[in-house]
């Protein structure tokens, strides 16, 4: 099968210090790929790359075998920290609705003018009982706990059926308890579309994931079993406090 | 304040004024809305102040200033736009540039306007008794053109106005949607300097839709009550302007600026009060667990 996302000598960098250099990575379909580095070492801006909200300066990259823009609405993406006001007069299942503009991969879709469709408001209503935020539709966005935003704006990305669906931190900002249930939620999802999530917490993602790829500027792949002391210090580059993980 | 209620039946020329406040409003509130949540006070303020430049020439070459008024505004929603998408580093000393240059042009055009000195106090702080008749219809023709882009295209917008780079990802054409939006504000700002002059402009277009936003929390609902905001506050200040022979733009901001100030003030001490209650509720269920 052909890989889903297919990168091959990838560089990137803002100015001319460069953040990413010679990446190469293949996602193949139905995949669970954690992706783990130093702050500022790239992760994110792997991400935006995949995503098509910035070009690569060399090397080549391949989403469903589509240029990464022309990809993007097959793409569901859950961002570390949303670009809008918490104070934005907008209710949960209006967010939501957002996701289901260019849905179906349809370009002219996102320019269709007048209002969601019957059938767009059951989908949305369905994902958001999907990810456990059904009670909570006809809230404003501001009135949201962290672990309550991060379901909405994962159920934003999935009404869009995405093939891929991508986040980036998805726990950053809640708490332990809930940080598993939202992936035990990501493994469910991962029965029906390939899933890349990055994280700070290669011990925490290793349970879920089936490979780990370690992002400092150049990209290293480790199987999740093969993870050890050893591995995280060559990738962190200094001594990090090791946790006893149990696989 | 019976005065100005028996005039208005005898004068048409009151009947025009009315008519246009609430024209005028309708703009107010569904444009304004858009520029509070997005935050584009500053651009709006940019746009509404070099179209100084297209009224003037709009006298200097003997046109109505109105009609000089709508393509200066286009023109400079879209500079300033196509600078905000693709010139961020710089983007506030650009819009500052563009807002005095615009002005700069249409002083020099009027200075040098041909006979008859137009009047550039009204163009800077409107003068709401002088509108035409035929203005009327010129205003009701921006409204309806306003109002059936929007309705067409709201969720565009809201995904714009909300969450750009999410809106990009969808495959929506966020550049096209954001100019469209500013030359949406820019056609506002031409229905409103006729009311209170394009110094003015931006209280009348923020004013109302942000004390509405204090209240109401949907997009809709604000443009509804932001419009009969603003169209109670421009008929009131009218009213009010009317016997003492005041003029009417300044009354009518002066107005809408109180309002703004009363609505904050009761919502801030409205929320903190609800906080501590809510600490105080919360505090006594901990003491009853004990």
């Amino acid at each position: 099968m052909n890989p889903v996302i297919d990168i091959r000598s990838l560089s990137f960098s803002y100015g001319t210090v460069p953040t990413l250099s010679g990446i190469d990575l293949q996602v193949a379909p139905g995949e669970f790929l954690g992706i783990v580095g130093p702050n500022a070492g790239g992760k994110s801006t792997l991400l935006k790359l995949i995503l098509g909200l910035l070009q690569p300066q060399s090397g080549d990259l391949r989403v469903l075998e589509r240029s990464p823009r022309a990809a993007s609405r097959l793409l569901g993406y859950v961002p570390q920290c949303p670009s809008f006001g918490r104070d934005f007069p907008i209710t949960v299942a209006q967010v939501v609705q957002l996701g289901r503009l260019g849905q179906g991969g349809n370009r002219w879709q996102a320019l269709w003018p007048g209002r969601a469709s019957g059938a767009d408001q059951e989908v949305v209503r369905r994902a958001l009982a999907e990810v456990e935020a059904g009670d909570i539709a006809k809230r404003q966005i501001g009135s949201l706990s962290g672990g309550q935003l991060q379901r909405v704006l994962l159920a934003r990305a999935l009404v869009g059926q995405p093939r891929i669906l991508i986040l980036d931190e998805p726990t950053a900002n809640i708490d332990q308890r809930l940080e598993g249930e939202i992936f035990d939620l990501l493994k469910l999802l991962n029965a029906r579309m390939t899933i890349l999530v990055v994280s700070h917490d290669i011990s925490f993602i290793s349970r879920y994931v089936s490979r780990v790829a370690c992002v400092n500027r150049t990209l290293v792949c480790h199987r999740t079993d093969a993870i050890d002391g050893a591995v995280i210090q060559e990738l962190y580059g200094e001594n990090v406090r090791m946790i006893a993980q149990a696989h | 304040m019976a005065d100005f209620f028996s005039a208005l039946s005898q004068h048409a020329f009151l009947q025009t004024t009315v008519a246009t406040a609430l024209l005028a409003s309708i703009g107010c509130g569904v444009m304004g809305t858009y520029v509070v949540v997005k935050r584009i006070a500053f651009l709006a303020g940019g746009i509404a102040h070099s179209v100084l430049g297209g009224m003037g020439a709009a006298v200097y070459f003997g046109f109505d200033p109105l009609h000089g008024a709508l393509p200066a505004a286009v023109a400079a929603a879209l500079l300033i736009g196509w600078v905000r998408l693709h010139w961020r580093a710089q983007e506030d000393t650009l819009i500052s540039a563009l807002w005095a240059i615009g002005m700069a042009i249409g002083v020099l055009f009027i200075a040098k306007a041909p006979g008859y000195q137009a009047d550039l106090m009204s163009y800077l702080f409107g003068n709401i008794l002088l509108v035409p008749r035929e203005s009327l219809w010129f205003m009701v023709a921006l409204d309806v053109l306003l109002l059936t882009i929007v309705t067409a295209y709201h969720r565009q917008f809201l995904a714009v106005v909300f969450d750009e780079e999410f809106a990009r990802l969808r495959g929506i054409p966020v550049g096209f949607f954001y100019l469209l939006l500013l030359v949406l504000v820019a056609v506002t700002v031409v229905l409103l300097i006729q009311v209170v002059g394009l110094i003015l402009v931006l209280a009348l277009l923020t004013l109302p839709a942000a004390v509405a936003g204090h209240y109401v929390h949907s997009l809709g609902l604000m443009m509804l009550i932001a419009t009969l905001l603003g169209a109670v506050l421009s008929i009131t200040g009218l009213v009010l302007s009317y016997g003492p022979d005041l003029p009417a733009g300044p009354t009518i901001i002066l107005l809408a600026g109180a309002a703004y100030v009363v609505s904050a003030t009761v919502t801030q001490v409205f929320d903190r009060r609800r906080a501590r209650l809510a600490a105080a509720w919360s505090r006594s269920q901990g003491e009853i667990r004990e």
